[in-house]
């Protein structure tokens, strides 16, 4: 023992230094708030080890997508194609109803509710650890990407950023333990929180009375309060309500609507005035180029 | 000589790639905690190259990659490989499926320390899916455990 030993301080000191250094970071991590430069920083000093863990993945849907046949593309592309005429339609009506709406909000003096910039992100598939809901993104400080950022996928509210590398950024999802969400039913408008259980697939809805008008199937969407997500896009549906008298308050579960578990292109969201140059702004058409 | 050296470096990063690397959901509950066998192998094989102060680098590299608070994974990581090296010798000794056992139980400690920090940081519930790697860390070793000592002898790493 000793001869392989001989340099430097013994191993019970080494544990020692180390358990005293990591309790320090955590303490330091946790109790202090102005660190997220330094997570940057550390964040994207590891970036290339994320890009390589990626590399297996992304050539797989690589050479899937090469590989792919001629009927099965044929077959997406009409499938497409139908869908865009489908929402073109849609968009049709929508265009008009938002100038109508628009034009009664100020005939009534309300503010006029601005449209988001976008852009599309994607899902780098790395995986994070069990505890805790997280998934990064491959949109970064260099793309605008700031703490807090809502992300949305095509079916509803996926997250918000937790932390901004250089050129990428981590989402905390709207299951994660620690993540609450405040929302409103779109049928009658009573607020609630729908916080995260950990499950990818559930959220529960705090503090709602027994006798609240809630029905199972009833659509949450976000109700803009907390000035982090925007109003009007759909969180989730609820599935189950437990009425038990005997507990002060319902137990109610719902569904996210955004599927957590197969997120790939995401949607990131600015506020007008803060947007980078290089988001899509609200008045420009997606779809327009397609039909 | 500075070749050889190098291939625990690039071992231990290999290690951190398979951590983080994706995998289906259902198989993901059971991945191998691969950065914790590694440094118990070298901490076992070569125990004054590879110690409690790499086992603390490490783990910080994988609290970054992971997004937990910053000295979770360093904590964890740091108390089996400081057992393995203040044991190697007995360790060294044991047959296999001894040793399997005993990463096993090395593996344990590793994910209820990871979980008891989470826990005093955020506060999780436990689930027994926590400990599902340790399993797969157990059926691994040996494999683990034979191929690095086969690079090890080849490429002389002392």
């Amino acid at each position: 023992m000793n001869e392989v030993f001989a340099r430097g301080p013994s191993l019970l000191t080494r544990l020692c230094i180390v358990l005293m250094l990591s309790v320090g970071a955590m303490v330091i991590d946790t109790k202090v708030d102005n660190l997220s430069t330094l997570r940057t920083y550390l964040t994207s000093l590891v970036s290339p080890l994320q890009y390589i863990a990626d590399l297996p993945g992304g050539l797989l849907d690589w050479s899937a997508s090469r590989f792919n046949s001629r009927q099965k593309m044929l077959e997406e592309n009409s499938r497409l194609t139908n869908q865009i005429t489908l929402m073109n339609e849609k968009l049709q009506r929508f265009v008009v109803l938002e100038d109508e709406n628009n034009n009664l909000r100020e005939l009534l003096d309300a503010p006029v509710r601005e449209g988001m910039y976008r852009m599309i992100a994607e899902l780098m598939a790395v995986d994070n650890n069990p505890y805790s809901h997280q998934i990064v993104i491959n949109k970064g400080a260099i793309h605008g990407v700031y703490e807090g950022q809502p992300v949305l996928d095509d079916t509803g509210v996926v997250g918000q950023i937790v932390e901004v590398g250089t050129t990428n950024s981590r989402v905390l999802l709207i299951s994660d333990i620690t993540h609450a969400i405040p929302v409103r039913i779109s049928r009658n408008n009573i607020r609630m929180i729908a916080s995260g259980s950990g499950s990818l697939n559930e959220l529960s809805l705090n503090h709602v009375v027994h006798s609240g008008d809630i029905q199972e199937g009833d659509l949450l969407i976000s109700s803009g309060l907390g000035n982090i997500f925007p109003a009007g896009y759909p969180v989730a549906t609820i599935i189950n309500i437990v009425r038990d008298e005997s507990l002060p308050f319902a137990s109610i579960t719902a569904k996210p609507s955004a599927q957590l578990d197969r997120i790939k292109y995401l949607l990131l969201l600015w506020p007008p005035d803060i947007a980078p140059v290089d988001a899509l702004s609200p008045s420009d058409e997606l779809t327009r180029e397609g039909s | 000589m500075r070749a050889n050296k190098s291939f625990i470096f690039i071992s231990i990063i290999m290690g951190v790639i398979l951590q983080i690397i994706p995998m289906p959901p259902p198989m993901d509950l059971y991945r191998p905690d691969w950065l914790l066998l590694i440094l118990l192998y070298w901490a076992m094989a070569l125990p004054n190259r590879v110690n409690v102060g790499v086992a603390g680098i490490a783990g910080l590299i994988l609290d970054i990659l992971y997004g937990t608070a910053l000295g979770v994974h360093s904590f964890a990581l740091a108390v089996p490989v400081y057992l393995m090296s203040a044991n190697y010798q007995r360790l060294r000794n044991y047959s296999m499926p001894q040793q399997a056992v005993m990463v096993l139980v090395l593996s344990a400690l590793y994910h209820l320390i990871v979980y008891w920090l989470v826990y005093l940081i955020t506060g999780i519930e436990f689930s027994w899916v926590f400990m599902w790697p340790c399993l797969a860390s157990m059926i691994l070793w040996p494999w683990l455990f034979w191929l690095l000592r086969k690079f090890r002898r080849n490429l002389r790493v002392t």
